[in-house]
C-alpha cells in the first residue's frame, strides 16, 4: 500500500525555515512560487524563464561562494531541460551545493502533461551515475530531516528527487523583475558595493 | 603603406591564446566555461592549468549562461568559450542577460565564413552575429593576433561593466580554417 504523496508547500516550507546564510536558487514555476509561499526572500533568485538553467546558476554561485551553502529548488521538468548539467556539476564536484528537485512527475503551468519521469525517468539514478557525491528518491515525510541536513551540513553535491503529489496550489509569486531580482541578491550578499565595482587598469 | 594580399598567412608566431588568457587574468575573470573547439585548445589548457581559474567543461553552450548568471550572483565573473555552432544552442537562455542584465562576456571561434571544409558548419557560422544580435548581445571581432590582448580587454569592460553581453568572434582566418590532415 503506497502512503499519501508528499506536498510540496510543506516540503520547501521545512527545508527553507530557519534557513541561515543558505543562498537558493528557485527554477520557474510552482517551485519558485513554492519557495515563495515559504517566504519572499532577497537570498533567493527564482526564475521566469530561461528554463533549464537553474542548476548551472547554483554551480556559478556554489563556485563563487566556497564558504555558503547553495540549494537549488527546481521541478521535473526544468530539472529535465538541464540534464546534462548535472554531468557538469559533478565533474566541478562543489561540496556546498545541493539540488532538491520537487517531482511531480507534470508540467504543472501547462496543463500537467506527464513528464519523463511519469513513464519512469530515474533522476536520482542518473546524478548518480554522473558521480553525486549523494542522491535519493525522497518519498515520506520522515526522510525530510535527513535532506535538510544534507542540504545545511553534508559534503555535496547532493541530490535529491521528492517525489510530490500533483494538486495545484495557490499561487504565490515572487517578483518578476529580473534587474530586480539580480540585485536585491547581489546586495543581500555582497553589499552595495558590488554596485561599484570595476578593474582599474 | 603596406597592402595585404590574400597569400599572406595569419600571424601563427603571436600566442593569442596567451594574450587572452592575460587579459581575462587582469580582468579577473575567474570562471571559464567550454565547450571545446580546436581554436580554443590551448586557452582551454592555460585555464585549466592556472589555479586562480576553475574551468568549467559544459555539456552544452547554454550551461555557461546560466553559470555565469551564478557567478555574478556571488561576485565572482565568468567567460563562455565556445565554437560558433554553440551560439544557436544559447538563445533561449540569453535571457539571463538581455531581461536581467546579467554581465557575460562570451569567447567565440568561428566556423563557416573563411575556408570552411564542412559544409554543416557553414549555415551556424553564417547566422552567429545576427544571432546574437537577436540575443541582445555585442559583438566585437577579433581579426588580428596582435589584437587579442586589447579586443579580449574592451569586451570585458563591456561585459562587467557595462553590464553588457558580449561576444567576441575570433576570425576562422586568425585561428586557421580546420582541415581533416591529423588527429590532435
Amino acid at each position: 500500500m503506497s502512503e499519501a504523496k508528499l506536498g510540496r508547500r510543506s516540503v520547501v516550507r521545512a527545508l527553507l525555515e530557519r534557513r541561515g546564510e543558505l543562498l537558493v536558487v528557485a527554477g520557474l514555476g510552482s517551485s519558485a512560487w513554492d519557495c515563495t509561499a515559504a517566504g519572499d526572500h532577497p537570498l533567493t533568485f527564482p526564475l521566469w524563464g530561461a528554463m533549464g538553467s537553474a542548476c548551472m546558476i547554483g554551480l556559478g554561485l556554489a563556485l563563487a561562494q566556497p564558504r555558503r551553502r547553495v540549494l537549488v529548488v527546481t521541478g521535473d521538468g526544468e530539472m529535465l531541460m538541464g540534464l546534462g548539467s548535472l554531468a557538469t556539476i559533478a565533474v566541478q564536484c562543489p561540496g556546498n551545493l545541493a539540488i532538491v528537485v520537487l517531482d511531480n512527475e507534470r508540467y504543472g503551468e501547462t496543463g500537467m502533461q506527464k513528464t519523463h519521469t511519469a513513464y519512469g525517468t530515474d533522476l536520482a539514478a542518473i546524478a548518480t551515475a554522473c558521480g553525486f557525491a549523494k542522491a535519493e528518491i525522497v518519498r515520506s515525510a520522515s526522510q525530510i530531516a535527513g535532506v535538510r541536513a544534507g542540504i545545511h551540513r553534508a559534503k555535496g553535491p547532493r541530490f535529491y528527487q521528492v517525489k510530490v503529489a500533483s494538486d495545484a496550489d495557490p499561487l504565490v509569486l515572487p517578483p518578476r523583475d529580473g534587474a530586480y531580482l539580480k540585485h536585491r541578491f547581489r546586495d543581500a550578499l555582497l553589499g552595495r558595493s558590488s554596485a561599484t565595482d570595476s578593474v582599474t587598469d | 603603406m603596406r597592402r595585404k594580399t590574400s597569400e599572406e598567412a595569419p600571424d601563427a608566431s603571436l600566442d593569442w591564446p596567451a594574450a587572452i588568457h592575460r587579459a581575462l587574468k587582469s580582468q579577473r575573470v575567474r570562471q571559464i566555461s567550454y565547450v571545446p573547439d580546436a581554436g580554443h585548445k590551448r586557452l582551454i589548457e592555460l585555464c585549466h592549468a592556472d589555479r586562480s581559474m576553475a574551468a568549467v567543461p559544459l555539456t552544452t553552450e547554454e550551461e555557461g549562461i546560466g553559470l555565469a548568471a551564478g557567478a555574478w550572483l556571488g561576485g565572482e565573473r565568468a567567460a563562455l568559450l565556445m565554437q560558433s555552432s554553440g551560439v544557436g544552442n544559447c538563445i533561449n537562455a540569453l535571457t539571463l542577460s538581455s531581461n536581467c542584465g546579467f554581465p557575460l562576456l562570451m569567447l567565440v571561434t568561428m566556423r563557416g565564413e573563411w575556408g570552411e571544409f564542412n559544409p554543416w558548419q557553414i549555415p551556424m557560422g553564417q547566422a552567429t552575429p545576427e544571432v546574437l544580435r537577436l540575443g541582445g548581445a555585442h559583438a566585437l571581432r577579433l581579426e588580428q593576433a596582435e589584437s587579442a590582448f586589447d579586443t579580449v580587454s574592451a569586451a570585458a569592460k563591456v561585459a562587467f561593466e557595462g553590464y553588457g553581453a558580449v561576444a567576441v568572434l575570433i576570425a576562422q582566418r586568425m585561428i586557421g580554417a580546420k582541415a581533416f590532415k591529423e588527429k590532435r
